[in-house]
């Protein structure tokens, strides 16, 4: 059988009986079986849950008929989790040695409304050890390669869950975005990538990174998509105080639209392809009838450190809880990177240089997060460039950490001042290599952004795109 | 040029309970002080009179009523399923009172 793309047609193929729950699952395990081998983008792949819930699936549209999915509004949607997100009863690593044997005995929040939504479990996909980097080179597990040429980093931190998707391994996968961990891989791996505002999702049963700028997302091949998923995880939880349901006045999606190009993303460093998918796109914009406004984000530059300062602080304090006492394997068990995060944090929280570095970039902080809110008195939304080269090859930066923290230099603002960014594709470059863009917006604008992508898929004739293995 | 010897690197791996061994230490103080020196760059932005932002939310004291909910908490076998290492239904840890 042909595998679905999309929410819709898988819709369309189980109401309509094309297809049964369990036989799309016997399709995607084929292909996972058979080709994860040159991905590696899976750690756990959890068959009996998969065929269960399917099983269940079945019923459901045996019983209901159409009216199951309005009953579970994703329904059959098979979904791979990054291995971040507790699973009861499935293994659950974070990618790292001290994780390696841990099973969960709850669920978290977005993985338990998922399933109450009617999603398939498919498994647990490879990321960078506690989403530490930008290329998923620092699993503990082996790296993940880039579906659209092996030789290439998929992206990272959410490496498995991107490069499963572009393979099509599952339908949907989840994500997290501390610093551009959903936004640079989608954009790597020509999908769509969605970083929700900080706190639009809950991060409970979620292994945290840095607790004031992860951020729970998902990938899917439609902004539609994204946008279903998202109706779904969004809203507040008891197990979360800063997750909130959205207020009353979120930002409306107005007739005309006006979108910020930041002189500032397009500096010295940004590849030329990648500059001209962005410039390309917003030409469609245009063509779409919204006004092209440019903006200067005049801290920009500063966020990279900023990120680097308060990032560390929080992982280290983070990761202060691993002792292997209930749970998971000593400190010992600890990767290089996870040990190089966890000792700048402590430095940078040590007594002597907490105001010179912690303080100072708190109100750094400010004075960025002062930077959009003038913007977007002016705008509705900004368009940027995700990442500022392609897809770079496998252990070109491994060597130097420094060089891979500047990776993250166009995501990490939007963490930073905790605002919703979506990453889309947008062609290709001349090695074959993924383009794209993403928008960002004020918080809890997600509605204008899904709006624009949405208009924006529609202009383009967009068709989602698998990579070939 | 930020400054940060091999005994500040020790005393920071003590400080978050981390061993380095000989080799790493070289290497890790190279690229602690690379970003160290990287990030000092912040020092050139003027935050006089700028409020430190800890959280985005702009929420203040979230509260809910003092009840157990017993439906929340783990029954005893489960909290206690991540370790071999148990006693009488208790996490056993090592030693902290020097004998």
């Amino acid at each position: 059988m042909e595998t679905p793309l999309t929410i819709e047609e898988t819709h369309k193929g189980l109401i309509g009986k094309k297809f049964s729950a369990v036989e799309l699952v016997d399709s995607y395990l084929k292909q996972i079986k058979a080709k994860d081998g040159k991905l590696n983008s899976f750690l756990t792949v959890s068959d009996e849950v998969a065929y269960e819930q399917a099983k269940s699936t079945d019923k459901a549209v045996a019983g209901l008929g159409k009216d199951a999915v309005k009953v579970h509004p994703l329904l059959g949607v098979v979904v791979a989790f990054k291995d971040l997100f507790l699973t009861k009863g499935i293994r659950t690593t974070a990618s790292s040695k001290v994780l390696e044997s841990y099973v969960p005995a709850y669920s978290a929040t977005v993985v338990r409304k998922l399933q109450d939504a009617g999603t398939i479990s498919i498994g647990k996909t490879n990321c960078d050890a506690w989403a530490h980097g930008a290329s998923g080179e620092n699993s503990d597990f082996g790296p993940t390669k880039n579906p659209w040429n092996l030789e290439y980093v998929p992206g990272g931190s959410s490496s498995g869950s991107a490069a499963a998707l572009a393979a099509n391994f599952s339908l949907i996968s989840t994500g997290t975005d501390t610093g551009g961990s959903i936004r640079q891989p989608a954009n790597f791996c020509s999908i769509v990538g969605l970083k929700p505002t900080y706190g639009a999702v809950s991060r409970y049963g979620i292994v945290a990174m840095a607790s004031s700028l992860d951020s729970i997302g998902h990938f899917t091949r439609t902004v539609g998509d994204s946008e279903k998923v998202f109706q779904v995880t969004k809203g507040a939880d008891d197990y979360d105080s800063t997750a909130k349901d959205f207020p009353d006045d979120a930002a409306e999606i107005k007739p005309h639209l006006k979108l910020g190009i930041p002189k500032e993303y397009f500096g010295e460093g940004l590849d030329r392809e990648a500059e001209k998918a962005v410039l390309d796109a917003a030409k469609v914009f245009k063509k779409m009838g919204v006004e092209l406004v440019d903006i200067s984000l005049p801290h920009t530059k500063y966020a990279i450190s900023v990120y680097y300062i308060v990032q560390p602080a929080e992982v280290s304090s983070n990761l202060g809880r691993y002792d292997g006492t209930r749970f998971g394997n000593p400190r010992a068990s600890f990767g290089a990177e996870a040990k190089r995060r966890i000792m700048l944090g402590t430095y940078v929280l040590s007594a002597g240089y907490y105001d010179a570095y912690y303080l100072k970039a708190m109100k750094v902080r400010s004075k960025i997060i002062q930077d959009f809110l003038i913007a977007f008195e002016n705008v509705d939304a900004i368009l940027a460039p995700v990442s500022p080269t392609p897809p770079f090859k496998l252990g070109e930066k491994a060597g130097n950490p420094l060089q891979m923290y500047l990776a993250d230099i166009l995501t990490v603002s939007a963490n930073v001042a905790g605002l919703p960014g979506l990453a889309m594709p947008f062609g290709f470059n001349s090695k074959g290599l993924p383009l794209g863009f993403q928008l960002m917006g004020p918080r809890f604008s997600e509605e204008v952004l899904f709006a624009l992508g949405k208009e924006f898929e529609k202009e383009t004739e967009y068709k989602p795109k698998v990579a070939k293995l | 040029m930020a400054k940060l010897s091999e005994k500040d690197v020790l005393h920071v791996a003590k400080l978050a309970r981390l061993d380095i061994g000989d080799k790493e230490l070289p290497i890790l103080q190279n690229q602690l002080l690379e970003v160290v020196d990287y990030v000092g760059q912040l020092s050139e932005v003027n935050t006089d009179d700028v409020e430190p932002t800890s959280q985005t939310m702009g929420l203040e004291n979230v509260l809910r009523i003092d009840e157990v909910a017993p439906q929340n908490c783990l029954p005893q076998e489960e909290a206690l399923s991540g370790t071999d290492k148990t006693h009488n239904g208790y996490f056993v840890v090592g030693r902290v009172i020097k004998k």
